[in-house]
C-alpha cells in the first residue's frame, strides 16, 4: 500500500495544476481570510461640514460642570465611527458626496445648537435636524452609512437625555434637601431652603401653636413629608429613562467560539473539503480512466486497501494543506499552538471524512470529469447550508438542515475544528466522533461502488 | 468437442459461465492450453473473449466453472495499456515490481527494459511513448511476476502495422522461452498468422478449438485456401452466428 501512496504522490508532484491547487489554494484563502479578521471592516468616508459657530455650546447647568452639548466633544465621537472627510462649504461636501469621494455628507446647520437649546428649554418645538446626504450608487454601502449615522443620532439622543435627566435629578435634590444654585440664565446664586429643612422648620414652629393653627401647620408638615419622599421616588424613574430598555444576556445553550476562531475554522474546513474530496475523488477515478484499477485489484492489493490507501492519501495532503494555511494565518491572527494536539486532531478527523467521501464520489462517478463535478455539486450546498444558524429559518426547515447536513462531513468538521483551535467553541469529543462515523460509512459506499467500477 | 493441446498442460478451463444479469457472457466454455502455446481467442465483438480472459485472470469471478494452472503464475494484460502516464518507464515497471513483490525489483526492471528494447526510454513519462511502445510496457508489466501463462487481450488494437509486427516479435520470444500466451482478437489473419490454435467465441459459446485448416475442414471449404475472413464468416453462419 505504501507504494501506491508514494505513486500517487510522484503524479502529485508531477501535476502542476493539482499541486498549484493545494499550494496556493490555502495560501490564498489564508491571507484572505486573515486580513479579514485582523483588519476589521472598513470605515465609511463621510463628508463633515459644521455650520454651528466655534464658540457656541449647550449648557444644561448640571452640578459637575461636565453637562453640557460640546460639539467638539461630540464631532469627535462621530469621526471616530466613520472615516470623517472635512468639507468646507455645503456644495463641495455634495460634490465629494456626486462624485463619489465620500458615500455621504454630514452636515449640522448654523442653527442646530439654537433649535436644541429651544426645544431643552421648552423655548421650541421644531426639532433639532441634522441632514445626510447619501450615494446611491452603491446602495450597500449607503445602507451601512445609514446605519451608522442613524445609530449615531440615536446614541446622541440617549447621550443627551441622559444630560438631561441628569440636571433634573440634580433639581429634584435641591428641592428636597435645599442649597446653593446658580441660575443659569440670570447667573445669580441663590440658596433654596429644600422641602426636608421646610418640613423642619414647621416642626420646630409647630410646637409654639395650638388649635386650628396647629392643624394647619400639622397639615403642611404631611405635605411636606409626602412630597419629599414622592420625590424621592422620582430620582430612580427619572435615572431610567436615560436607558428605559436594558439587555441582560444569558446563554442557554451552544458554546460559541470567538468569531476569529470561527472565521478560521471556516477557512480549514471549506479548504479540506474542496482540495481533499476533489483530490480523493479524482485520484480514484483516474486509476480507472488508467485502466489500472483493473490490474491492481484484486491480484495486487484488496480493493479495501486500495480506498484506504487513497484515504491516507487523502488526510495527509488534509494535514499539509491545513498547516500551510493556519501557518500563513499566524502572520495576521495569534493562534493558540497550545492547543496543537487538539487541532490536529480535527485535522486529521476531517481530512480522512472528507478523503472517505471522495472515494465514494470518485468510486461512483468512475471518471474524474464527473467525480469533480459530483464534488462540486455535493460539497458546495452542504457548505453554505451548514453555516444556516438556527433561529434564521423556520424550526422545521432547520431540523431538516440539521439532519442533511449532518451526512456530510462539513458540520462536524468546522465543529471540531472550532473546539481544537478555542477553549470556548464545543466539546471536542462529538464531532470526532461523528466524522469517525460518517468516515466508516463513505468507505462502506465506496467499496460497494467499486463492485462496478472496472 | 474441442481438442485437447498436444503440449504439456499449462492451463486448463473447464465449464466457464458466466451471465451479466439476464445476458449469458460465457456459456459452459472449456479449453486447455500447452506450455509455450500461443492460443488466439476469436471471435466477433461481445463473443465473451474479454470476460473469459477476466476469469483466467482471476479479476472476474465465474458463475460456474473452474481454471487450474500447472501451479505457476498467470500474467494479465488489458486492451488498454494500464499504466500510470504521469510516471515514467520505470517507475511504472518499479511500481508493479514491487507491488507482485519481486525479491529485486531493481533487477526486474532492468529485465523488462531490456526485453521490451526501452532501456533508452527508462526515463520518459509513459504519456510521451507511442502506442506500441506503451504497449510493450503494459505487456512487460504482465511478465514481471515471469507468469507460466500470459493473458492478452486484443494486444495489437489501435497499433500500426509496423508496430504490431514488433509486438509479435516480442510475444513470439516469450513463446520461445516457454510462456504459454492467450490472446482475444477478432482478426482471423491475425490469429492465423500468430496463433498456434485457434478459440472460437460467439454469444458465450466455444464454437471451435483447433488450427485454421481444422476449422476450414469443420466448415466444409475444399480447394486451396481463399479469403480467410470470408471462410470464417462463412463458419459462423453456418454455425447459427
Amino acid at each position: 500500500m505504501r507504494w501506491l501512496l508514494l505513486k500517487d504522490l510522484q503524479i502529485l508532484r508531477r501535476s502542476p495544476l493539482l499541486t498549484a491547487l493545494l499550494v496556493i489554494y490555502p495560501i490564498v484563502l489564508a491571507v484572505l481570510i486573515g486580513l479579514a479578521v485582523s483588519r476589521g471592516p472598513d470605515k465609511p468616508t463621510v463628508a463633515f461640514l459644521n455650520e454651528v459657530p466655534e464658540t457656541q455650546t449647550l449648557e444644561l447647568g448640571g452640578e459637575d460642570g461636565d453637562s453640557g452639548f460640546n460639539q467638539d466633544q461630540a464631532f469627535a465621537e462621530l469621526c471616530g465611527r466613520v472615516e470623517c472627510v472635512r468639507a468646507s462649504s455645503r456644495d463641495d461636501a455634495l460634490d465629494k458626496v456626486r462624485d463619489g469621494e465620500v458615500l455621504a455628507a454630514l452636515i449640522v446647520p448654523e442653527d442646530f445648537i439654537t433649535k436644541l437649546e429651544a426645544q431643552l428649554s421648552g423655548a421650541g418645538l421644531e426639532s433639532a435636524d441634522v441632514e445626510v446626504f447619501v450615494n446611491e450608487d452603491d446602495p450597500l454601502k449607503a445602507q451601512v452609512v445609514d446605519d451608522r449615522i442613524s445609530a449615531l443620532l440615536t446614541e446622541a439622543n440617549l447621550i443627551l437625555s441622559d444630560r438631561i435627566s441628569e440636571t433634573l435629578i440634580s433639581y429634584l435634590d435641591l428641592l428636597v434637601k435645599g442649597g446653593e444654585f446658580s441660575l443659569p440664565l440670570l447667573g445669580e446664586d441663590v440658596n433654596f431652603l429644600g422641602l426636608k429643612r421646610v418640613e423642619q422648620i414647621l416642626r420646630d414652629v409647630r410646637g409654639q401653636l395650638a388649635g386650628p393653627e396647629r392643624e394647619v401647620v400639622d397639615e403642611v408638615i404631611r405635605f411636606a413629608e409626602l412630597t419629599r419622599q414622592n420625590l424621592g421616588f422620582a430620582r430612580p424613574v427619572l435615572a431610567s429613562v436615560s436607558e428605559p430598555i436594558s439587555i441582560e444576556k444569558e446563554v442557554v445553550s451552544g458554546s460559541v467560539p470567538p468569531l476569529d476562531t470561527f472565521a478560521i475554522a471556516v477557512a480549514i474546513a471549506v479548504t479540506l473539503m474542496f482540495v481533499t474530496v476533489l483530490l480523493v475523488a479524482g485520484s480514484l477515478a483516474l486509476e480507472r480512466e488508467e485502466n489500472t484499477f483493473a490490474r491492481l485489484t484484486p491480484a495486487l492489493v484488496s480493493r479495501s486497501a486500495l480506498l484506504v490507501e487513497k484515504i491516507g492519501l487523502g488526510t495527509i495532503c488534509s494535514v499539509v494543506v491545513a498547516v500551510v494555511l493556519l501557518g500563513v494565518l499566524e502572520l495576521f491572527v495569534n493562534l493558540a499552538w497550545e492547543r496543537a494536539p487538539l487541532i490536529m486532531l480535527a485535522i486529521v478527523f476531517s481530512g480522512a471524512a472528507f478523503a472517505a467521501m471522495g472515494s465514494a464520489i470518485g468510486a461512483a462517478a468512475r471518471e474524474v470529469r464527473a467525480s469533480a463535478l459530483a464534488a462540486f455539486a455535493l460539497t458546495l450546498p452542504i457548505a453554505f447550508l451548514s453555516l444556516v444558524p438556527s433561529g434564521t429559518v423556520s424550526e422545521g426547515l432547520f431540523d431538516t438542515i440539521r439532519f442533511v447536513t449532518g451526512a456530510f462531513p462539513f458540520r462536524p468538521a468546522l465543529d471540531a475544528l472550532s473546539a481544537g483551535l478555542s477553549s470556548a467553541g464545543p466539546d471536542i469529543g462529538p464531532p470526532l466522533l461523528h466524522l469517525a462515523l460518517l468516515t466508516l460509512a463513505y468507505f462502506a459506499i465506496a467499496r460497494l461502488a467499486l463492485r462496478r467500477f472496472a | 468437442m474441442p481438442e485437447p493441446s498436444a503440449r504439456p498442460t499449462a492451463l486448463v478451463a473447464r465449464g466457464l459461465t458466466k451471465a451479466y444479469g439476464a445476458r449469458a457472457a460465457l456459456r459452459g466454455v472449456s479449453f486447455e492450453v500447452g506450455r509455450g502455446e500461443l492460443l488466439a481467442v476469436l471471435g466477433p465483438n461481445g463473443a465473451g473473449k474479454t470476460t473469459m480472459l477476466g476469469i483466467l485472470a482471476g479479476i472476474v469471478e465465474p458463475d460456474a466453472g473452474e481454471v487450474e494452472t500447472d501451479g505457476g503464475a498467470v500474467g494479465w494484460v488489458p486492451q488498454q495499456a494500464a499504466l500510470y502516464r504521469r510516471l515514467t518507464v520505470a517507475e511504472n515497471l518499479r511500481l508493479f515490481a514491487r507491488l507482485e513483490r519481486s525479491d529485486d525489483p531493481d533487477a526486474a526492471v532492468e529485465a523488462m527494459l531490456a526485453q521490451t528494447g526501452l532501456g533508452d526510454r527508462s526515463d520518459d513519462q509513459v504519456s510521451t511513448l507511442s502506442g506500441g511502445n506503451q504497449q510493450r510496457i503494459n505487456i512487460a508489466i504482465g511478465l514481471l511476476a515471469e507468469p507460466a501463462v500470459l493473458l492478452l487481450d486484443e494486444p495489437s488494437a489501435g497499433l500500426d502495422p509496423a508496430q504490431r509486427i514488433r509486438l509479435w516479435e516480442f510475444v513470439g520470444g516469450l513463446t520461445s522461452a516457454g510462456t504459454s500466451v492467450v490472446y482475444s482478437t477478432h482478426q482471423i489473419e491475425e490469429a492465423i498468422h500468430y496463433g498456434d490454435r485457434l478459440l472460437v467465441l460467439a454469444d458465450g459459446e466455444a464454437l471451435f478449438d483447433g488450427t485454421f485448416p481444422d476449422l476450414r475442414r469443420a466448415a466444409g471449404a475444399e480447394g486451396p485456401p481463399g479469403d480467410p475472413e470470408a471462410e470464417f464468416v462463412a463458419f459462423l453462419r453456418q454455425r447459427g452466428h
